[in-house]
């Protein structure tokens, strides 16, 4: 035991300090510096997430193994990605200040904290690191009533949300009496029933949970926070944190509360048809892109959750490869949302990308790919993910869920394939700027994974293969 | 390795897409990059053919078993493969697929103006994945390159079709997706049941009479869609209007023989209880096709609508054959298909001659074609003489076996199978009389020029393997006799097996 374990986290959070007292320092705006650095440290961080040893720590409250080595390099992934996108974006809006990297990297040393929390009360201290800085840069611009209202939404949204699993967590160590992961594992493998008082915390601790995935039915503040915060940190939401959550719904359901799942089976299938119902039907409608993202966003996680609820070693598999291949898609459609740009303003409206294959095919067939991927064709990687959810479905007779599943994706192909429709078969309506080239990299780069994940997909899908072995032994 | 000596297969697969990595690299203005792009997508797609014509050598006529086998691991702890191969059902669809696809880089030469380039790669990429998938010996590799046609024909059709495309569009990918979600759910309850998705390997695993129906629903589903069978096939005539010439071409030439490809490759063999029990639906759903179809062809105004519906009639036909479970039924489907993929090819060609000059295809704007141009009616006129199946040319041997075939089943089947002939006759003569004779009516026709040389190059090709269709079919049905005998063997055992277990 020793607390060398966390170093990732310890080196984060010290780099975090530094970094935001040398941004205080200078006398001049120093937001692209200290952008770089934070890029720097998350680059670090991930390459001690690589070489961390597996154990736990911190008095049993902080856990290392595979499972969360590969959650947290998403997570750092997300992370430094959408800061990428967000350096050019802030200096052109004017939102170019140096708290702003500063609170990404606190945001994202919350996050890895949550995923390597081994204990209810280090899961609710690494949720809120996590989600205060969220907070804070959802209205971070903050003269613009959008965003705003949007970071107020979030924020009293977000808080009744961890009320709910903080709530949640009390019950569960009333009626348990330990907050300990592995002991919680223990008393309810020994017990004989389970008491209604635990049942009714483990509902409170998924609601939190779904609130942060923004899963149905607790998935009302996305669109508007969504649409409202500025397009980098709309990426970032839909990314990093959603990873950070998922994997953390991952190990509270399969870990402490895994012989319960028969209590929580049927809450989750609930969430996962409303949220994919609701994330396909829902976008049909939306001209905003930021909105519409929102809705796919919720209809993705409705399959991500299938996984889960299936509760099998496959399941868990499937689940880790959708959120691999669902943050890459999604960096890349952000990465052209943030690009469009008419005559040095910002512009989100599917009405927008009329025409792009005219005016700049290069980010017109990048789109294409996303939106493709998105939706779920082969050969692109978004199919594969898919695939190896439905695979768990079926592998465990859930064929009604597997259908639903099915069906609302072929509902949600019709909204991709209009902003390809847009895109390629309307008039143009005028150029876009042209992408600043750190996007047209972020693009290029995901666009290449998408496109080309079925020629080796070995390595994602066996480092998902041991991340969900390392979760259920 | 294999009869070739190298991955033959894999390289007819994947060398389009080096086409699409030089025309993607090419520099220069507009006209330039249009040139080029033709140039290369046509070179590509040459080479291609005459590498795939290695196959119609080097196949080995007398083995049912797979040929030119390729095996790489892919994803080996699921049981995943990339394999290929060939058998005599899919070695010649190989074939039609490669011919095809130079003879519509040729008939777009002049038709498309704008964004050359994208439509030359959306080319390119759909003979990958059309190819892929005759050769696909994976179920998984299979749905890849099943599903992945959707994306450049969805494209081919929303940015060069005409003005209803994007209804066309959406209409066809969204009508095909539903149909194969259902499919891949169940390939994914095969792959987890058997542990493997290899074609070979599951064609041994038996599955369970209730399953079997399950999943006949499921692929007839995708495969239905596909084919079209009514009362799934609108989207047909839609996507058939709206899309460009060469769009329609690949669409009736190679699209639709997927879906009769599913049917022979996995329904009957994975399901031969399922397929038995329900031969009577595809019968009747069939026989509604063959005979509806062909009356909604009459009262057709548009010309690529007539021949649209009058593919669905002869995909009709196409479905009887494969539910006959004889060597003749079978056989006949295979031809069928293979000469409908010619001969409609080169009606929507000859649809797109005219509309190229006059931009119109309603049949009323036109009249004494054939006076203005003789080549082109000679023409015109043999694939129509072929589609109704005059014997010496291609649909007959293939509509033939097919009744012939359909008689063992049942003489009313059979009949129904030769009403769909009879009507067919009766709105492709009444189309040709009315485009190609009678008197100029209008005066803007008279300008009109006939074939050029290019045109000729297109045609000729088609023509010549009309006739050799017609008159030697020996040369392609032997391809097919081993395969088919292996596939009724197989099936007829396994319905033995099955019985004894009942009992």
């Amino acid at each position: 035991m020793s607390w060398t374990l966390a170093m990732p986290e310890l080196v984060l959070a010290c780099a975090g300090l530094v970094i935001l007292v040398a941004g205080v320092i200078p006398n001049r705006e120093t937001f692209f510096p200290v952008s770089m650095a934070v890029i720097g440290a998350l680059i670090v961080a991930a390459l001690l997430v690589i070489n961390q040893p597996e154990g736990t720590a911190l008095g049993g409250q902080y856990v290392s193994d595979a499972y969360s080595g590969f959650m947290k390099l998403l997570a750092l992934a997300g992370a430094a990605l959408s800061m990428l996108l967000a350096i050019d974006w802030n200096e052109k809006e004017g939102l170019g200040r140096f708290e702003f990297p500063v609170l990404v990297l606190l945001s994202a040393l919350g996050m890895m904290v949550m995923i390597s929390a081994n204990d209810l009360m280090a899961l609710y201290l690494g949720l809120e690191l996590l989600s205060l800085p969220l907070y804070v840069i959802a209205a971070f611009d903050r003269d613009n009533a959008r965003s705003s209202e949007a970071g107020l939404k979030y924020f009293v949204l977000g808080a009744l949300a961890s009320g709910l699993l903080l709530y949640g967590a009390t019950l569960v160590y009333g009626f348990a009496g330990t907050t300990n992961f592995d002991r919680l594992a223990d008393v309810f493998s020994a017990a004989q029933g389970v008491s209604a008082g635990v049942v009714v915390g483990i509902v409170f601790v998924i609601a939190g949970l779904a609130f942060k995935v923004s899963a149905v039915p607790f998935h009302m503040w996305t669109p508007d926070v969504y649409e409202g915060a500025p397009t980098p940190v709309t990426a970032f939401f839909a990314t990093a944190p959603k990873v950070a959550a998922i994997a953390l719904f991952g190990r509270v359901l399969l870990g402490p509360f895994g012989d319960l799942a028969g209590q929580w089976q049927q809450v989750l299938l609930l969430i996962s048809v409303g949220s994919m119902l609701l994330g396909s039907f829902a976008a049909l409608r939306q001209s905003n892109l930021k909105r519409l993202m929102a809705y796919s966003s919720i209809g993705h996680v409705g399959y991500a959750l299938m996984g889960l609820a299936v509760a099998s070693d496959v399941g868990l598999r499937g689940l880790l490869i959708y959120m691999a291949i669902y943050l890459v898609m999604n960096i890349g459609t952000f990465a052209v949302l943030v690009a469009m740009r008419r005559q040095g303003k910002a512009v989100e409206q599917v009405e927008d990308l009329a025409g792009l294959a005219d005016t700049d095919p290069g980010m017109a067939m990048w789109m294409a790919v996303f939106m493709f991927s998105l939706a779920g064709i082969p050969p692109l990687a978004g199919f594969f993910s898919k695939l190896y959810i439905f695979l768990a479905a079926v592998q465990g007779g859930f064929w009604t869920l597997a259908v639903i599943g099915v069906l609302t994706s072929v509902v949600s192909a019709y909204y991709y394939l209009r902003i390809v429709k847009v895109m390629y078969f309307d008039r143009p309506v005028g150029a876009l700027d042209r992408a600043p080239a750190s996007l047209v990299v972020v693009m290029a780069g995901t666009g290449v994974f998408n496109a080309l994940f079925w020629l080796w997909p070995a390595p994602i899908v066996a480092a998902a293969q041991a991340a969900a072995a390392a979760l259920l032994g | 390795m294999n009869a070739a000596g190298f991955p033959l297969l894999s390289l007819i697969t994947f060398l389009p897409l080096a086409g699409v990595a030089i025309i993607m690299s090419i520099r220069g203005d507009d006209e330039v990059i249009a040139r080029n792009s033709r140039w290369t997508a046509f070179w590509t797609s040459l080479i291609v053919f005459l590498l795939s014509l290695i196959l119609w050598a080097r196949f080995d006529r007398s083995s049912a078993e797979f040929q030119f086998v390729e095996q790489l691991a892919w994803l080996p702890e699921f049981g995943v493969g990339y394999h290929m191969g060939v058998d005599g059902i899919s070695v010649l669809f190989v074939l039609l697929s490669t011919a095809l696809t130079p003879i519509c880089i040729m008939a777009s030469w002049e038709a498309i103006r704008t964004q050359v380039r994208e439509y030359m790669i959306a080319f390119l990429v759909l003979e990958t994945m059309m190819v892929g998938m005759f050769c696909a010996l994976d179920f998984i590799v299979f749905y890849i390159f099943f599903e992945g046609v959707l994306i450049p024909m969805f494209l081919i059709i929303g940015v060069w079709g005409g003005p209803r495309r994007v209804y066309a569009a959406f209409k066809f990918f969204l009508y095909t997706l539903l149909g194969s979600v259902l499919m891949l759910l169940a390939i994914i309850y095969l792959w987890y049941n058997a542990g493997t998705t290899d074609i070979p390997q599951l064609f041994e695993h038996p599955i369970s009479r209730t399953a079997q129906i399950w999943i006949f629903f499921a692929f007839l589903a995708s495969f239905a869609v596909k084919v079209p069978m009514w009362p799934v096939h609108t989207w047909l005539p839609d996507a058939h209007v709206e899309a460009p010439t060469a769009g329609s071409v690949i669409l009736a030439g190679v699209l639709l023989k997927m879906g009769g490809y599913g049917f022979l490759r996995f329904t009957l063999p994975l399901l031969p209880e399922a397929s038995v029990q329900f031969a009577p639906l595809i019968f009747a759903l069939s026989v509604i096709a063959v005979v509806y179809t062909s009356l909604v062809a009459l009262a057709q105004e548009d010309m690529k609508k007539l021949i649209a519906y009058s593919s669905v009639a002869h995909m009709g036909i196409v479905t009887i054959g494969i539910f006959t479970f004889n060597p003749q039924g079978l056989s006949g489907a295979l031809f069928t298909m293979l000469a409908h993929g010619i001969v409609s090819s080169a009606l929507f060609l000859c649809v797109g001659v005219l509309y190229d000059r006059v931009h119109s295809r309603e049949i009323a704007r036109y009249g004494g074609v054939a006076k203005i141009m003789p080549g082109y009616a000679v023409v015109f006129m043999i694939f129509t003489m072929a589609s109704i199946a005059l014997p010496g040319l291609a649909n007959f041997v293939g509509e033939f076996l097919v009744i012939f075939g359909a008689w063992l089943v049942n003489p009313w089947l059979a009949f129904g199978a030769a009403l769909g002939m009879i009507l067919g006759a009766a709105y492709m003569l009444w189309l040709y009389r009315r485009v190609v004779f009678g008197r100029i009516t209008r005066g803007d026709l008279r300008t009109l020029l006939d074939l050029s040389p290019r045109e000729y190059a297109v045609f000729v090709p088609l023509v010549l393997l009309t006739l050799w269709m017609g008159v030697y079919p020996q040369s392609f049905l032997s391809f097919f006799d081993a395969s088919v005998a292996a596939l009724l063997e197989r099936h007829v055992a396994a319905l033995g097996s099955a019985r004894l277990a009942g009992m």
